[in-house]
């Protein structure tokens, strides 16, 4: 056989959501930071990425590596106008609860709970998942991650009501479509091509 | 042609159109991932017709059917033998089911743990469609319906069925990129229809005005 995969031991698997840092050990061989070239470079964007075994995994497919990062950073970190950032970290951390991605969970719960400083209420949505009475306006953001998170899509107008019953406009809301449809790609990523781990420096 | 926006069915100009241009790298990028994974300059050893079906599969099992059209015509552009279809087709009915389901790593969350299908190829459909894309049409139901039950068991299956490191990657991004693609579709539309009802509201409140001061 050409190729196989890495198989590492359970004995530091995480069993309960998280905001601790976490880390994660891929199933395929990533690419050596020797190996790259300025192709892969470019698609990492950020330099720092080359250090993550994730990132160096993905760059076995630079082109759509460099789409994605660049999509990623947009979302979440143009701050120029709609949604308020923790809000958009809670999308992220609500998918990741849902779909059950404990490593995409910790560090953007962690990220939430720095943007709104609400950490005890970021940490019963991870306790709770998506029955957790976090107060109006994170429970419509939450159940319009859930209703995107479902397949087949749940996502409906009582769902826009709601948002805006709670003060989001159209461009906050494309934010909260944005994030939740997003972290239902980097879910997939994290959960399919390896696993978390208690040792954070891994 | 944007692929989001046709999807969503969003018109150049409208105002839910100047909204998205606010997040114009995010737009610009989800356009140019798709280029990416569906018109590359080199599909490797992923074949266009295998993207295509995967992709097909994978909108029709959201059942979305905006998607789902739009990925079948591009599977008709390189793959035509009907009964190669019709295995395709065949397989979908099989897939439909509801997500997120699946296994939580045992301990305090396993209470949460939910059964549900696990999807195999039907021996007849595989040997048409391949052991190749049967073993991704299985990985691809995996990620969209039971993502938490991925284990390296499902990849060493991609590896055994002729996969390579590289294909699995592109494969695996592949599916995660629809499940991004389809929802952000899905939940742009039913703001534009919502926004559109509002427009028209407005309109017919403002001909109402001018009747009356006729």
């Amino acid at each position: 056989m050409a190729n196989s995969v890495v198989v590492h031991s359970r004995e530091h698997q995480p069993v309960v959501f998280t905001q601790e840092e976490l880390g994660w050990l891929p199933w395929l061989e990533p690419l050596a930071e020797a190996e790259l070239t300025e192709r892969h470079w470019a698609a990492l964007v950020d330099r720092s990425r080359a250090k993550s075994a994730y990132f160096r995994l993905l760059a076995r497919d630079p082109e759509i590596l460099e789409a994605r990062t660049r999509t990623d950073k947009d979302i979440f970190y143009n701050t120029a106008d709609g949604l308020p950032r923790a809000e958009r970290e809670l999308a992220a951390a609500a998918t990741s609860r849902i779909n059950g991605c404990l490593y995409c969970a910790s560090v953007h719960a962690r990220f939430a709970s720095v943007h709104s400083k609400r950490r005890m209420d970021v940490q019963r949505m991870l306790d709770e998942g998506r029955g957790a009475d976090l107060g109006a306006r994170w429970n419509a953001i939450v159940r319009a991650a859930a209703a995107l998170t479902s397949t087949p899509i749940a996502f409906a107008e009582s769902h826009l009501q709601e948002l805006r019953s709670v003060g989001l406009d159209d461009a906050d809301i494309v934010d909260v479509i944005n994030g939740a449809a997003f972290f239902n790609w980097a879910n997939r990523l994290m959960l399919s091509l390896g696993e978390p781990t208690t040792l954070a420096g891994a | 042609m944007d692929v989001i926006n046709l999807l969503a069915g969003i018109e150049p100009g409208s105002g839910l159109d100047g909204i998205r241009s606010r997040r114009l790298q995010a737009r610009d990028h989800a356009q140019k991932s798709y280029l990416a994974l569906f018109e590359p300059a080199d599909f490797g050893d992923f074949a266009a017709a295998d993207r295509y079906a995967l992709a097909a599969f994978v909108a029709a099992i959201h059942r979305e059917p905006a998607a789902s059209s739009f990925y079948f015509l591009k599977l008709a552009e390189v793959e035509d033998r009907p009964h190669w279809l019709a295995a395709l087709k065949a397989e979908i009915e099989r897939a439909e089911t509801e997500g997120p389901y699946g296994a939580f790593p045992a301990g305090p969350l396993s209470a949460e743990d939910k059964a549900g299908l696990i999807y195999q190829v039907a021996n007849e459909n595989r040997r048409v469609v391949g052991g190749g894309l049967a073993a991704a049409l299985e990985h691809a139901h995996l990620l969209i319906f039971h993502p938490r039950d991925a284990t390296s068991a499902a990849v060493q299956a991609l590896c055994e069925a002729g996969w390579s490191s590289d294909a699995i990657v592109t494969l695996s991004q592949l599916v995660a990129f629809l499940s991004f693609q389809i929802r952000t579709a899905a939940g742009l539309k039913i703001l534009g229809l919502s926004l559109g009802r509002q427009t028209s509201d407005t309109a017919a409140a403002g001909e109402g005005a001018e009747r009356n001061h006729g």
